[in-house]
């Protein structure tokens, strides 16, 4: 077994020593290793000793065998007491609410540690050694890269790598030096320590740690340049800390640093960083054009997400550059194509999946931390610490400011100084820090004060940070409510025309590098959907998932409004009112106006703002009320393009917009000519983070609905039967609609006078659209119209 | 971008655009690339489907209204002077435009003509009038799915009473200026337009 690789030996010498806790197990126990990481012969567990004793000959009726499960069954009690923990936080909603869940898992973990420090135990050693960087820290970072919005991320692509590179190495150099100048101090007793293991220790506290930083800006709602700047940041710096981790390392070591070797390190990091990289986008690709071919082995297609991103993560690692950039970019490319071709429950399953392991990974992660941080052992030096800790606040606003400085001319939105004191102060360090620290090398005389100081920092920035910086943003965005009521007409024309300019923003474009993007689009469109992706048919894909999304948010609206009809409080009002021609004057009470105030503040969507607020890290992404909003426009639309239907002026009743009135058919005088184009809409629409996944082979018609009575028992079968009555029904007036641009379909469409007027009569009174796409095989029709997954958030 | 747009937009037509809009020859070039990137037809006019084709004006409550606008009564072809024509009426207004000579025509970014397309918004049988049905389709728009009708319609009533003068149970031009001039439109109704 000598020849076992050194990884898996590792693992297992770290289990074993979990071994060493739970004594009273009757198992063999293997030593105690040194410390850090050596490769021991990996201990073969005994025969189980419940066998009686050679000279009686009964049958053993009961026996424990406890070393053969003893790994797994250990790791499986440390993850299910960190989810213990997370269940138990939410319990006490209070308190989550004021402290991330970051603080309270170290916390859970420092009371952990303390009892086994009591009882001379040590803990498994998960985040000393390769467990952490091989085992923890992919899913953690798969987890980010895969939900990263990417537009935004993209629209901020410089920002980003201009903090994750010149910021890190602001800081490194900036808190190295500033450490170097306070140890010829004789003062603190570190003169020991030269400039090169300085920077060796500020390249390591100086990364801003994605797992910190993500946990703790869930829960406040910063807006979303600010946090895609962050999230950004914490991925992409890695490569910076590699190579200067490295650098110094190798440097330490050498008396003198000739000028040679700051150039190598610069190549390096062009190496890093860019080799992270490629490797990421070659897997990525080398993914999507897997999926292609996986339609006939549905059941495995998660596994290749979770296989190749890896990989990517492994390769990465053999190479030594940066393996974070290597996950994110394999998981930004592969998704894209690959949730076009998968199944909807392959695509389903990977989030769930993506998600489910980043969340435990974080949460022992914290957990363990707070464990060791008392476990291992300990050199203080107050003035060293100290001195770190108001380096790294004071280098890190420092360079904030600079910076935004430099780059706030390229933003088209700059950062104003809340932004920037976001930026500065959710600056959390996390657990790759403490990794890092505790892999340095012995040869450093100061490891165990640096390990000191790395935790020191950790818990204080995590701590301190973390819990202080909701209050404090929220402090600092007062919004200024205006006490005095205005007019109900100003309210309503307000919002009217912030929407207005929010579209008319849209509309030019200002914020999207447009240009760069479309010139993406175009050769994406050519060529590379033309190879990765399965069935490239792009309009036609956008429409069904846009159909699909649809009926889903029909179907959760209705759950929604049936379950609680008026969540608004009532009018006083409603009961005299006459719907006679001529309406007498209603006197409207004071308590009413304030209740229509609060109707519409509470219920008109809010603008598009620049700085929307940043869905929860751990929920997956909610459209509810995007989808909404789509619904509604796209009934408007197609109201419009009934011929007769400009004449009348009935308002529509809302309970139009989901289905249709109880027992009416689904029949609707709509030739089949009508279709509206906004499938073309959707062509460039990357919807939060999901794209089309399957084509339909063929079109169905506008007018299949979904009646009434079916959508509120959901089951299955009705469901099966109304797509086959769609199939037969859409076979009938088959249409494709041509790849081309709107310009052939112009004619078409605008034969009547293209009035958006939202009128109607009651035969065609079905808002919903209810096409269903036909999916490919009959395997996956009915999570088409199951209950969605995800939560829906009232809104 | 400059040099793909500037071979397809002549001089003269800049200048005239820039005489009609107020917009600066920077300005009138990038709008004119984001016009031919819209274009996917490249017929040198948009359609409503172009419009339609950008994310954000589709999840916009109102992007139905808003692409409605452009187009003038009846056609449903815009071309890049139609495009910045309305979109003339977003530019901020300038302090040395503000003391023009009030004989001369109105610029198209006028506090009037700001609030001439909201009203517009609201009123798409153009008869200079918000109905009560007018009203309540833009409210009913712009409102999530907890409002009944009911509650809807006396909040237009409320809207239409608060504002209403002579009676008519609508909201004329007038009566909506009113209404508002306490409410800097010209803020609200303006776009810092990029160079």
């Amino acid at each position: 077994m000598d020849s076992k690789p050194s990884k898996q030996t590792d693992f297992l010498i770290v289990i074993c020593i979990a071994l060493c806790l739970l004594r009273g197990c009757g198992g063999e126990i293997p030593p105690r290793p040194t410390g850090g990481v050596t490769v021991l012969p990996p201990v073969k567990p005994d025969e189980p000793q419940a066998y009686p004793d050679p000279e009686k000959d009964n049958l053993p009726v009961f026996t424990m065998d406890y070393p053969r499960i003893q790994i797994p069954f250990e790791v499986t009690l440390w993850v299910l007491l960190a989810s213990f923990a997370k269940i138990g936080f939410h319990v006490y909603n209070k308190m989550t609410i004021w402290v991330p869940e970051s603080c309270l898992l170290i916390s859970i973990g420092l009371i952990v540690g303390a009892i086994m420090h009591s009882v001379n135990e040590e803990p498994p050693a998960v985040l000393t050694s390769n467990v952490f960087f091989l085992y923890m820290l992919p899913p953690i970072v798969l987890d980010s890269g895969y939900f990263m919005p990417t537009q935004p991320f993209f629209e901020n692509i410089g920002t980003v790598l201009w903090f994750a590179v010149v910021g890190t190495l602001w800081n490194s150099i900036g808190i190295g030096m500033s450490l170097f100048a306070i140890c010829q101090i004789e003062a603190f007793g570190v003169q020991d320590i030269n400039l090169q293991e300085n920077l060796l220790f500020a390249a390591i506290i100086s990364a801003v740690d994605p797992v910190a930083v993500l946990s703790v800006f869930e829960d406040v709602s910063v807006n979303e340049q600010l946090y895609i700047v962050v999230f950004g940041e914490c991925l992409f710096n890695d490569a910076v800390t590699v190579v200067l981790y490295n650098m110094f390392n190798f440097v330490a070591d050498m008396p003198v640093v000739e000028p040679v070797d700051v150039f190598l390190g610069v190549a390096r990091f062009f190496i890093v960083g860019l080799g992270g990289m490629g490797f990421g986008v070659l897997f990525g690709f080398v993914a999507a054009f897997t999926t292609r071919f996986t339609s006939k082995v549905r059941e495995i297609e998660p596994l290749f997400i979770f296989m190749y991103s890896y990989l990517a993560y492994l390769v990465a690692e053999l190479f030594a550059i940066s393996s974070i950039m290597a996950i994110v970019t394999c998981a930004l490319t592969m998704k894209y194509y690959v949730e076009e071709n998968v199944s909807q429950r392959s695509c389903t399953t990977i989030r769930h999946v993506v998600k489910m392991l980043g969340s435990i990974s974080e949460t022992l992660i914290f957990f363990f931390l707070g464990m060791v941080a008392i476990t291992t052992e300990h050199e203080w030096n107050w003035g060293y610490i100290l001195f770190t800790l108001l380096f790294a606040f004071l280098w890190r606003g420092l360079g904030v400011l600079v910076l935004t400085q430099i780059i706030n001319p390229f933003r088209t939105i700059p950062f104003n100084l809340k932004d920037q004191f976001g930026l500065a102060y959710g600056g959390l360090r996390g657990a790759i820090s403490f990794a890092l620290a505790f892999t340095l090398p012995d040869n450093i005389g100061r490891k165990k004060l640096f390990v000191t100081a790395t935790i020191a920092i950790i818990i204080f920035t995590v701590f301190l940070q973390g819990i202080s910086i909701r209050p404090l943003i929220e402090f600092i965005n007062v919004r200024r409510t205006n006490r005095n009521l205005e007019t109900i007409n100003v309210e309503i024309h307000c919002r009217v025309m912030e929407h207005t300019i929010a579209g008319i923003e849209d509309l030019c474009g200002q914020w999207s590098h447009f240009y760069w993007k479309d010139k993406f689009m175009k050769f994406n469109n050519r060529i590379l959907r033309r190879i990765l992706i399965r069935d490239n048919r792009a309009e036609s894909s956008i429409v069904a998932l846009y159909k699909k999304l649809e009926l889903q948010n029909a179907m959760e609206i209705l759950d929604t409004v049936s379950g609680d009809i008026s969540a608004a409080p009532s009018i006083r009002s409603l009961h005299e009112e006459k719907k006679g021609p001529v309406k007498p004057k209603k006197r409207f009470l004071a308590a009413d106006l304030r209740n229509m105030h609060d109707i519409l503040a509470k219920n008109m969507y809010k603008i598009r703002q620049r700085t929307v607020s940043y869905t929860s890290k751990h929920a997956l992404p909610n459209d509810s009320r995007t989808r909404e909003i789509l619904i509604r426009r796209h009934s408007s639309i197609r109201r419009s393009l009934r011929p007769g239907s400009f004449q009348t002026t009935v308002v529509p009743k809302s309970h139009k917009y989901f289905s249709l009135p109880a027992g009416a058919s689904l029949d609707s005088s709509l030739p089949p000519g009508r279709r509206t184009d906004t499938d073309e809409t959707m062509s460039e629409v990357s919807f939060p983070a999901r794209r089309p996944r399957f084509t339909p082979p063929t079109r169905s018609s506008s007018r299949a609905v979904v009646p009434l009575r079916r959508l509120d028992t959901l089951e299955e079968v009705p469901s099966v039967d109304i797509l086959d009555e769609r199939q037969t029904r859409s076979s009938a007036q088959d249409r494709v609609l041509p790849r081309s641009h709107s310009s052939s379909s112009e004619p078409r469409l605008h034969a009547p006078r293209l009035r958006l007027e939202p009128s109607e009569n009651d035969s065609n009174s079905s808002a919903l659209p209810g096409w269903a796409a036909e999916p490919r095989d009959n395997t996956t029709r009915n999570p088409l119209l199951r209950r969605p997954q995800w939560n829906v958030k009232k809104i | 971008m400059g040099s793909r747009a500037s071979t397809l937009l002549r001089e003269e037509e800049i200048e005239e655009i820039k005489k009609e809009t107020g917009f600066s020859h920077s300005q009138i070039t990038r709008l004119y690339s984001r016009f031919t990137s819209l274009d996917k037809g490249e017929n040198g006019t948009l359609s409503r489907e172009d419009f339609q084709r950008i994310p954000e004006l589709a999840i916009n409550p109102l992007g139905d209204r808003i692409i409605n606008a452009f187009f003038p009564e009846g056609e449903d072809q815009v071309n890049f002077r139609g495009f910045m024509r309305t979109l003339a009426h977003f530019r901020p207004i300038e302090d040395s435009e503000k003391n023009k000579n009030p004989a001369a025509s109105e610029p198209l970014n006028s506090r009037t003509n700001k609030l001439l397309f909201a009203f517009r918004l609201y009123d798409l049988d153009r008869d200079d009038k918000i109905s009560r049905d007018e009203l309540l389709q833009v409210l009913r728009m712009m409102v999530g799915v907890n409002i009944s009708d009911e509650q809807l319609g006396s909040i237009a009533d409320r809207t239409i009473q608060e504002a209403d003068t002579n009676g008519d149970n609508s909201i004329s031009f007038t009566e909506f200026i009113k209404v508002l001039e306490k409410v800097d439109v010209e803020q609200k109704m303006s776009i810092r337009f990029l160079h």
